[in-house]
């Protein structure tokens, strides 16, 4: 497509299904203790 | 729900319920926020219907060749049909399913020392004293508390456990006994524990060092940036300023750890709106794993950010995303933790949905083993959950934090970011408006600037 470039392949809607496991960081814990940062935890399931 | 903007000469297009990113180009970012207004449920069918190619002719017309247009919203309906653009918001359809399972414990933040050796102006503990006494973590209670974590965590293997203060340093020899105490109990019970330090680094010698580095999965070490930056709100109780002491031991343990597992973290406040200078000042002495973040305070705290610097904040993240692309490009590379956001790999929708956990799956210990849904919380009498010795007494806090979520939070229904952030954070929440179910709103304004500059980057990236 040349007007248009998609950058990711996964979609949240996949991982509706096989998410939840609870295996993954606690996302305060890493490097904010204030501010809530979600989005740039890692999956294990997918190491 | 789709969300539209420009940065550094990039168009994107973020699907936000798919979290499907597009870079495209100005015909086609005109394109889609005109079908957007037209019809934000539209489908692969209502693209492709005469009425849509009719209106959009009516509206961009005059600015694009009609083969344009027409090769658009081809593309658009296959995206949509693709489940990437136009998508769905399913997930409000099974939140109380996720709401509802029945969590476990699996991290606790260890107030090993109601104590601090320094006394930084913004402390929300207090200098370390939350509220209440100066105290220290007895091994006694210490041990409780890990065998809580066991017992309360189910069949989750990984648990996280940081030392925490005040400043854990000044209490070290429970921290290092826990950590013998916690390899010994984790092989008795399948369990692998993630230990984690946060320090001011006072007290950080070459023993503390060693035993870091064999120990601990990751260390956050405080430092706020500059000289001047620093010593003016991280002082010593003489008021002499800290960085010179510091500075030289941070840089020592990074590359002992050769540059990963730890991040240098930093708060910024009024007094450094130009906070990108702190940001490539940590860059510039050498440090990898960076995190900067804005202070929470009081409306009448002189620090305090304000609505009225916004602005000057989000040129800031736009100046120091640019830059990051630009050194990423020439090979000087360094990680913002804010601006991290995995595309491919990240949370699944059950995670986004839960938020950080705060009063469920993580949970803060006082050094005389109280419970309280975070360390934001502690001190504060209303959320004492229970002890290490009893367990939790008090099942209905615990009830409250699970109810929340980005479909319980006004603030969040329209929020094209809100499956990055997951609802915020509850003590900001709590702190500003009395509730643990709103939204602070200044605080949300950044996290939406920090998602589009961590898009950005991305893009900027793969257009290498």
């Amino acid at each position: 497509m040349k007007h248009i470039k998609t950058l990711n392949t996964q979609t949240l809607n996949n991982t509706v299904k096989k998410g939840g496991c609870g295996e993954c960081q606690t996302s305060c814990q890493s490097a904010c203790k204030t501010s809530c940062t979600v989005g740039n935890q890692t999956c294990e399931n997918r190491k | 729900m789709i969300h539209l903007y420009q940065n550094n000469g990039y168009n994107i297009v973020l699907d936000v319920n798919s979290g499907s990113v597009h870079v495209v180009d100005k015909a086609a970012y005109d394109v889609i926020g005109a079908l957007e207004e037209q019809n934000e449920f539209h489908t692969p069918d209502t693209l492709k219907s005469p009425e849509t190619a009719a209106y959009l002719k009516e509206r961009l017309g005059q600015e694009y060749a009609e083969e344009d247009l027409t090769d658009i919203l081809e593309a658009a309906a296959e995206l949509a049909g693709q489940g990437r653009l136009f998508t769905r918001d399913v997930y409000g359809d099974f939140i109380d399913e996720v709401k509802q399972r029945k969590t476990v414990v699996k991290a606790l933040c260890l107030h090993i020392a109601h104590d601090c050796n320094l006394a930084c102006k913004y402390c929300f503990a207090e200098e370390g004293e939350y509220h209440g006494r100066r105290a220290l973590m007895s091994y006694e209670v210490g041990k409780k508390a890990l065998d809580f974590l066991i017992a309360n965590s189910g069949k989750r293997r990984n648990l996280e456990v940081d030392f925490f203060g005040g400043e854990p340093l000044m209490n070290w020899q429970v921290v290092k006994d826990l950590v013998a105490y916690g390899r010994e109990q984790e092989k008795l019970h399948g369990k692998h524990f993630r230990f984690t330090l946060t320090t001011n680094g006072v007290l950080l010698n070459d023993e503390v060092q060693e035993f870091v580095n064999k120990e601990m999965d990751n260390v956050v070490l405080s430092l706020d940036g500059r000289k001047e930056v620093n010593d003016r709100m991280r002082p010593f109780r003489s008021g002499k300023g800290s960085y010179e002491l510091i500075v030289p031991k941070f840089q020592k343990l990074a590359e002992s750890r050769n540059q990963q597992k730890y991040y240098i973290r930093g708060t910024f406040t009024r007094n450094n709106l130009d906070f990108s200078n702190d940001v490539l000042h940590f860059a510039e002495l050498g440090f990898k794993q960076i995190s900067i973040e804005p202070v929470v305070g009081e409306d009448t705290d002189p620090y305090a950010i304000r609505r009225e610097d916004l602005p000057r904040i989000f040129e800031e993240y736009d100046k120091l995303a640019k830059i990051m692309v630009d050194r990423e490009k020439s090979g000087r590379g360094f990680t913002f933790f804010h601006f991290m956001i995995d595309l491919e790999g990240g949370p699944c929708v059950a995670k986004r949905l839960s938020g950080c956990g705060s009063g469920t799956e993580y949970l803060a210990v006082t050094p005389w083993g109280d419970l309280y849904p975070c360390h934001q919380f502690v001190g504060q009498e209303e959320f004492l959950m229970g002890n290490v010795e009893e367990g939790l007494t008090r099942p209905d806090i615990g009830d409250a934090f699970r109810g929340c979520s980005v479909y319980s939070k006004e603030g969040c229904k329209k929020c094209f970011a809100r499956f990055y952030c997951s609802g915020g954070c509850m003590a900001n929440s709590y702190k500003f408006h009395h509730s643990i179910n709103d939204t602070y709103e200044v605080s949300c304004e950044m996290e939406r600037k920090r998602v589009e500059c961590a898009i950005m980057i991305k893009a900027a990236l793969a257009d290498a």
